[in-house]
């Protein structure tokens, strides 16, 4: 099966490149992806830019329309995701709690149906 | 024709001695929980059609898996004939499941099918369900009980029992929730064992209307046995099972004829059950052999304190408040540190119970709080803040026999005011 892993988390915490800390996180991060290779789980994965660049467009039954955001209350923003295959769920769950987001909300969802998905 | 009462209880012990197992045994034999239950279902369908005429077999567990799995198969091939759209080349496809023939043996000993029993049990009590679809589905699947009979015992509409059922079962499908015995079936444990607790105190607590209501206690009691049987190495589900015990042992005492609520320290307990409570202590001991201690277990050590006293009087206030510290530390919540307060008021004098009540946040709207408190403000010589907790205690509860109780202790505080 495969599934759709949404992590979300507080933006900006952080260090950039350069800060002392960076090469650690970004090694955590390349070991978790090399994880989901070798493990055969790998789909497809992106980190997202900062929630401050994003854009929100609104379709109405007759109009579209264009602004700045969007923008939520809570504290913990979309920042990243993966989309995996594993077995069922708990090994679905098993992988996005390794995920390496020290404090966050992690969302796991099954693919209903996936166009280029390889069916065999 | 048999008698139909007589075959009527054949047809509830048959749905929850076997219905469980089976269905257990075939959801891991096929790999879908769905079709299990589908096949366990025409199967008990059959039943009540057949038995009334053709009598209750010998060994009605051989009959459920014989019958059930022969459906399980016709249902696999019209599923497997549904995928190939090779309709026409499958002329067994209208076959009627029938009852087991003469000439074909039964299954005699279908076993205890305890890898099969855990795996359902896990799928049901999933953390990723949510606790009222894990209940639901726990007494639907596990216990064998029918939808109409879960609906009635938590007082919602069959629909939307019914729709429960089938949402959950549409995630565990949809959403790959494994028939698996977990890789750390400890930490899962946890889940089973709470809902089974949320049933009995359902139960427990509802009183009332109780004809043909099935009778959650004992299904919670029941369901806990078989935990206990496929993991006696929880020290947990011991000790549930020892406080569940505890508990239904004083079941005679708890109400008047008249259905009126009679608090511990006036109960009769010479109608506590003897039998219950030895019960309770020996699940207690099988508990705490094991070494590994939980809330449960100081739970139960409580409640066997209190099982344990011949009078009122005689009760050890001060090792219960030393038993709700080491509870307190294990369950944060805040009726628990309601029940400590209880238990220093009883060992220490209503004073030192108010103050603690003081500290006690999030219990605003629990009428056992205000009742508690009302209680110990009545004791420590104050009715008129009494009436005024009792008047908050009465405005939060709808179970008429606690409005009741309520009314009366309040009367009584009016009196001395």
């Amino acid at each position: 099966m495969e599934y759709m892993i949404l992590a979300h988390s507080e933006e900006a915490n952080g260090p950039g490149p350069g800060d002392p800390g960076f090469e650690e996180m970004m090694g955590e991060w390349m070991a978790y992806n090399q994880r989901l290779i070798d493990g055969g789980h790998w789909v497809s994965g992106a980190s997202l830019a900062p929630s401050v660049t994003a854009t929100k467009i609104t379709k109405g039954d007759a109009d579209v329309t264009v602004t700045d955001g969007p923008f939520m209350e809570t504290k913990e923003m979309l920042g990243g995701y993966y989309l995996i295959s594993a077995k069922d769920l708990d090994e679905a769950i098993e992988l996005a709690t390794a995920i390496p987001i020290p404090v966050g909300t992690i969302e796991v969802r099954p693919v209903a149906f996936r166009p280029d998905a390889d069916h065999g | 024709m048999e008698h139909s009462s007589e075959v009527d209880t054949a047809l509830t012990a048959l749905a929850r001695d076997h219905s469980g197992r089976v269905l257990a045994i075939l959801a891991s034999r096929f790999s879908s929980v769905d079709l299990a239950d589908d096949a366990v279902q025409d199967a008990l369908i059959r039943a009540h059609e057949r038995w009334p005429t053709d009598g209750i077999p010998d060994n009605p567990g051989g009959w459920l898996m014989t019958v059930a799995g022969r459906r399980a198969i016709d249902l696999q091939r019209r599923t497997d004939a549904a995928t190939r759209q090779l309709r026409s080349s499958a002329p067994e496809l209208d076959m009627d499941p029938n009852e087991p023939s003469a000439n074909e043996p039964l299954i005699d000993d279908i076993g205890p099918a305890i890898d099969e029993q855990l795996r359902l049990m896990f799928l049901c009590c999933h953390p990723a369900l949510s606790p009222d679809a894990q209940v639901a589905l726990t007494l639907r699947l596990v216990g064998g009980l029918t939808t109409e009979e879960i609906a009635a015992a938590f007082l919602v509409p069959r629909a939307t029992l019914a729709q429960r059922v089938s949402r959950a079962k549409a995630k565990i499908r949809t959403a790959g929730i494994p028939l698996a015995i977990p890789a750390d079936p400890a930490s899962r444990v946890d889940v089973v064992l709470s809902v089974l607790y949320l049933v009995f105190n359902e139960g427990y607590l509802s009183h009332g209307d109780v004809v043909d209501r099935v009778d959650l206690c004992d299904e919670a009691i029941r369901l806990t046995g078989l935990v206990r049987e496929l993991l006696p190495d929880s020290a947990e589900s011991h000790g549930l099972a020892a406080l569940m015990a505890f508990h239904r042992a004083r079941r005679a005492s708890r109400f008047t004829a008249d259905d009126e609520i009679v608090l511990l320290d006036e109960q009769d307990r010479t109608r506590w059950d003897f039998e219950e409570i030895q019960a309770g202590n020996a699940h207690l001991q099988q508990a705490m052999r094991l070494q590994t201690p939980g809330r449960y277990q100081v739970q139960a050590l409580i409640a066997s304190y209190h099982a344990n006293a011949r009078t009122h009087d005689d009760t050890d206030w001060t090792r219960i408040v030393a038993l709700y510290d080491q509870l307190r530390a294990m369950d944060r919540s805040p009726v628990v540190a309601l029940n400590h307060a209880a238990a220093v008021a009883m060992a220490d004098g209503p004073l030192a119970g108010l103050r603690l009540l003081e500290d006690i946040d999030g219990l605003d709207d629990y009428h056992l709080f205000h009742a508690t408190r009302a209680e110990l403000l009545h004791r420590s010589g104050d009715p008129n803040a009494a009436v005024v907790a009792w008047t908050r205690a009465a405005a939060l509860t709808d179970n008429p026999a606690e409005r009741r109780l309520i009314a009366a202790r309040m009367a009584t505080a009016e009196r001395e005011v």
